[in-house]
């Protein structure tokens, strides 16, 4: 279908002609992802689809959207946002100010479950949450906080599962299948494209959170954009990683103290 | 099957019923195998944490469910993860990706067939138990087609035949085999005829 020296061929169109670099995800599954998009779009094979990529920039856009995965659910492991609830933000709230990132935010249901989170904790006032995510298309939908209805229910349990104790429902307005969430929570919100493998730290953080975003690069991109967390981050700042993913391979091991079972980690040196 | 062929990987995987007989043919397997062993397990989350714990208690070989970038060992057990599908990089390490279900299905038995096709061409092993679903079946064809070995459950054991079934209907599969000569055909891999 696509071999290996052709998926180096599209990756180099790519970053000669649009600048993005994809050379550093990890190669079995960008593999498997190209070679799905050239089935869903019906390419005859190798050759029309790096003309297409090469010719058409409207193409380039949903080749972006649909290479990168966007896979995300609100609460998603509600163990982990339960150690948010318990142990990170108490550590948070003397702040004068809280700033959080979403790096690779796509959709953006963990942002409006953190908002939801401080909103709750009563620190959502003073607190900023920077989403960023390559995929344009993905940002726009986290910008408008606009989700299925049939998807609540298993939010809500995944709320409820996470410790909360409130009416979920509280937090959005249901409409034709669809439910917005409240203004007040995202008037918290920044969305910006941001692309890990190009883009530089643009700030100082107190949690970054970047979940099941790493699982997608090699190991020599995962240690750069680890360096760009730990200069994003403030003493005694928070890292927060899918629950598959680990500093083990990291050089930055020994500065960042893990919590608990949970994949989150304290910078401390 | 070229006798001086050396087995790399084996990659088992199962549906429904497909965990009975993992947990049968575990106790059976000699202690240290030459090669490693690749688990992908259809299953609910509920029973996610506890999954490891099970299969390491029916054998003494290193049974570790997969993070990450781990790095793929010879005489070791792993087990993919509920909710990410499993991929093995020409580096040997594992990639997980937590992209859409493919047959439903994720981890799918597809995705890491292929992907173990790819990286250990004639040098894998693709073992396809019991489940109710067609997951497996172009997986175990990737499989024959860079020369390794495919090998279907016996359908008429299996809880759910339909998974063994379509492999066979489908695959020029080398070997059909009940559990207890599943563990007799792993343990004589890598051995001198």
């Amino acid at each position: 279908m696509i071999e290996e020296a052709q998926v180096d061929i599209i990756l180099n169109d790519l970053y000669e002609l649009y600048g993005y670099d994809f050379t550093n995800y990890s190669r079995a599954s960008l593999k498997r992802r190209l070679i799905r998009l050239c089935l869903l779009d019906k390419f005859a094979g190798f050759a029309e689809f790096r003309d297409r990529i090469r010719d058409d920039a409207d193409y380039l856009k949903r080749f972006v959207e649909e290479i990168t995965v966007t896979v995300t659910e609100m609460f998603r492991d509600p163990l982990f946002y339960k150690c948010l609830r318990t142990d990170v933000l108490p550590s948070l709230a003397a702040k004068p100010f809280i700033r959080i990132w979403h790096a690779g935010c796509s959709t953006g249901e963990e942002v409006y479950s953190m908002a939801v989170l401080l909103k709750e904790a009563r620190l959502l006032h003073k607190s900023l949450l920077y989403a960023t995510d390559l995929n344009p298309a993905a940002l726009d939908k986290a910008r408008k906080g606009i989700f299925p209805l049939a998807q609540m229910k298993q939010y809500s349990e995944n709320y409820i599962e996470s410790g909360g104790v409130h009416d979920f429902s509280a937090h959005y307005t249901a409409q034709y299948g669809q439910v917005k969430f409240s203004e007040s929570l995202s008037e918290k919100m920044i969305f910006s494209i941001h692309n890990l493998v190009s883009d530089r730290s643009f700030n100082e953080f107190d949690l970054i959170l970047c979940r099941n975003v790493l699982i997608y690069f090699d190991k020599p991109l995962q240690d750069r954009v680890l360096n760009l967390f730990d200069e994003s981050l403030g003493q005694l700042g928070y890292l927060a990683l899918g629950s598959k993913e680990t500093l083990k391979f990291s050089l930055l091991k020994s500065t960042f103290k893990q919590l608990d079972k949970e994949k989150i980690w304290r910078k401390v040196g | 099957m070229a006798e001086s062929r050396l087995t790399k990987a084996i990659v088992i995987g199962g549906s429904a019923g497909g965990l009975d007989v993992v947990l049968k043919l575990l106790p059976a397997l000699e202690p240290t195998p030459s090669f490693t062993i690749i688990i992908v397990l259809h299953r609910k989350n509920s029973i996610d944490s506890t999954l490891e714990e099970l299969l390491a208690s029916r054998t003494t070989i290193r049974v570790k469910e997969v993070e990450d970038k781990d790095v793929v060992k010879p005489g070791t057990i792993y087990l993919a993860p509920a909710n990410y599908h499993l991929l093995i990089e020409r580096d040997l390490t594992f990639s997980l990706d937590d992209s859409e279900k493919v047959n439903y299905s994720r981890p799918s038995l597809d995705v890491t067939f292929e992907s173990a096709a790819d990286v250990y061409g004639d040098a894998l092993v693709g073992i396809v138990l019991s489940g109710a679903n067609a997951d497996g079946t172009n997986g175990l064809l990737a499989v024959k087609k860079a020369g390794g070995i495919a090998v279907a459950q016996e359908p008429a054991g299996a809880q759910s035949a339909f998974m063994p079934q379509q492999a066979i209907a489908r695959v020029p599969v080398d070997f059909v085999l009940d559990v207890p000569e599943l563990s007799i055909f792993i343990n004589a891999l890598n051995k001198p005829v």
